[in-house]
């Protein structure tokens, strides 16, 4: 409960400095806050918005975590999401005329196929110890929209837009709930969260990954495997983000729009950081974020401000978490 | 393909190389000093866009030029802030400094979308002079461009031949023998850092104002994350930055002149080549056994009380 006001009061404060940046450029900031909790608390369509803006980010931030816990940093979900939405979209318009039950699976299969070699490379690299991790998946960052508009604009765009794909056949649509814009992707965010806590509780796997995260020489040294689980568990990462660029594609857009992604696959390394890679963490943590994300969009029509600014918010409230302001924090834990 | 063309690309790959060398710099110290700096690409929309803003504004590229680099060296003082007085994650601060400065830059150039400036002046070169117009006017560049390969020299003395270089990769190799020795690897960090934040304010200011001479949000596109990888590229030394830039644009004018040339290759399939050569160079490299990365890069420095 403690930590429950601690992370309170620090959202409080950065919502002060932003307030004090909205009052500069003229803005009213209470009027603007009441807007972004009415816009996405405040009515059961606005709640289910934040729903569908968490979606994704259960899935990027999972796929920085899992690989964390053997120590390797995985700051390429960008990249990866990129590249399992490229694939998946091939299979979407290549089979358009099949039915759901084949289509969607194939995608899905597509997408994590599609993340997890993005991440083989730098996988592979760090598991024979020639580029460090942080680096490649950085630089493949910048690749893969570039590979995402080759195919969209040389091959796949449709006849109005040269920028995305014509729309996806309904039969490669993930389903939606509710009569909202939930989809299916929340179910698949919550049940990994799920299997990730058990795996790395009560198997065998989990108590190995610790280990090489503890000490890989120690780990080494007892037999376990750690080159093959470094590139394993990069690709697994790798399939997860993948998985979240064919949800994005298939359930949020229904089309591939070049350059579609804003930044969702740096916000699951910051989730996951914030949330210390614990499952009930990243849902805590994206749901927070997603409030602040969808009550932008709303800022964004209402207030007339660029939909980048809502980054400023955001920052703003991830500054202060990262600084831990020491009035906030017990001394004990200091 | 007429030799203006390939002299064209040059000229094109010299500006874009200019910015991308002096962001390198600024990150040379950052990570000298022991703090990796993954915010580049923020700390350079911020600079970009108040230098851009100032010039519009004033009218004075000069002022410009002085505002982006302030801009950059503030922005750097709120990472250190985070990751030296308040011990945070260096990746998680910089990836959250990246956010910020994406919303703060769409912020301040939000009424400077499309604006027109007079950018940094262009200085012909004394002996070129004598050439057509057509061919001099593509070697006219501006004082940041001329300054650069200087500024590289500079940081390089700077770092392995001034007592304040040797403190600063003191700290950045093992913050406690440092201190032990009398230095202080705070107020250290925070200089490295201010130093760093000027020379990636120089950078965005060359892009921003001489170079493309426009504002548009998130101009940068991926700048600051190639700085990032060619610090590595040059393993710390800023002399061997010059060699990463020059390769890095050099791959870029290879891809503008093949595509001059006609040969038909997607522009985008083009794009990747600097990236992916990169990451060769990197594999090259790595193979190398002497890594000569700071020792204590990344790592927190927990102070003594």
């Amino acid at each position: 409960m403690h930590f429950l006001v601690r992370y309170g009061l620090m959202i409080v404060i950065a919502f002060l400095f932003f307030g004090l940046i909205l009052l500069i450029s003229g803005e009213d900031p209470i009027q603007s806050y009441r807007d972004i909790f009415t816009s996405t608390l405040g009515s059961s369509y606005g709640f289910s918005e934040v729903v569908v803006a968490m979606s994704p980010m259960l899935l990027t931030a999972l796929a920085v975590a899992l690989p964390s816990r053997l120590g390797l940093i995985n700051v390429g979900v960008e990249g990866q999401l990129y590249m399992g939405a490229c694939f998946s979209t091939w299979g979407a318009l290549a089979f358009s005329n099949s039915p759901s039950w084949i289509l969607l699976p194939l995608m899905i299969v597509l997408g994590m196929i599609g993340g997890a070699l993005w991440a083989f490379i730098p996988g592979y690299l760090r598991a024979l110890g020639l580029v460090n991790e942080t680096i490649t998946t950085l630089l493949l960052n910048s690749v893969a929209p570039m590979i995402v508009s080759f195919f969209v604009f040389g091959f796949w765009h449709s006849p109005m837009d040269t920028n995305k794909t014509p729309n996806f056949s309904p039969s490669a649509r993930l389903p939606k709930f509710f009569d909202t814009r939930i989809d299916l992707s929340l179910v698949i965010g919550l049940a990994l969260l799920v299997l990730f806590w058990f795996l790395m509780r009560y198997t065998r796997w989990g108590l190995e990954m610790r280990a090489i995260g503890g000490n890989p020489l120690a780990a080494r040294r007892n037999g376990i495997p750690v080159k093959t689980y470094l590139i394993a568990v990069m690709c697994i990462g790798g399939a997860i983000a993948g998985l979240a660029g064919m949800t994005q594609v298939s359930g949020y857009y229904g089309v591939l729009l070049v350059n579609f992604s804003r930044g969702i696959g740096y916000m699951g390394f910051l989730i996951s950081w914030l949330a210390g890679g614990s499952p009930l963490g990243i849902l805590l943590t994206s749901f927070v974020i997603s409030i602040i994300f969808s009550g932008g969009n709303l800022l964004q029509l209402t207030r007339d401000l660029p939909y980048a600014v809502i980054n400023v918010l955001l920052a703003f409230t991830l500054f202060v978490v990262l600084a831990r302001p020491s009035f906030l924090i017990n001394r004990k834990e200091a | 393909m007429t030799l203006l063309s390939v002299l064209g690309v040059l000229s094109s790959a010299i500006f874009s190389g200019t910015s991308l060398l002096y962001t390198t710099l600024g990150e040379i110290i950052d990570q000298r000093s022991g703090i990796v700096n993954l915010g580049l690409e923020g700390v350079m929309l911020v600079s970009a866009s108040s230098g851009f803003a100032v010039t519009a504004i004033t009218d004075n590229p000069y002022l410009g030029v002085l505002v982006s680099i302030l801009a950059g060296a503030l922005m750097n003082m709120i990472l250190g802030f985070l990751v030296i007085s308040r011990r945070a994650n260096q990746l998680a601060s910089g990836l959250a400094l990246m956010f910020f400065g994406f919303g703060l830059s769409a912020w301040i150039g939000r009424s400077y979308v499309g604006a027109k400036i007079n950018g940094l002046p262009r200085i012909s070169l004394p002996g070129l002079s004598n050439l057509p117009v057509l061919y001099s006017s593509l070697f006219n560049f501006d004082l940041l461009i001329y300054l650069v390969i200087p500024a590289a020299i500079l940081v390089w003395w700077l770092l392995f031949h001034t007592r304040w270089g040797l403190g600063l990769r003191a700290v950045g190799e093992n913050a406690d023998t440092a201190y032990a020795s009398g230095r202080n690897p705070l107020r250290i960090r925070y200089q490295a850092l201010f130093v760093g934040g000027l020379l990636v304010g120089l950078g965005a200011a060359h892009l921003s104002i001489a170079y493309t001479m426009n504002w548009t949000e998130y101009m940068t596109a991926g700048r600051g994350f190639i700085a990032v990888a060619l610090v590595i590229f040059s393993k710390w030394n800023p002399l061997r930055a010059i060699v990463g830039a020059l390769l890095f644009s050099g791959a870029v004018a290879f891809q503008l002149l093949l595509q001059s040339s006609g040969i038909q290759i997607s522009p985008f399939l083009l794009d990747t080549i600097p990236y992916i050569l990169t990451i060769l160079v990197l594999i090259a490299w790595g193979g190398t056994p002497k890594h000569s990365a700071p020792a204590s890069l990344g790592r927190v420095y927990q102070g003594t009380e």
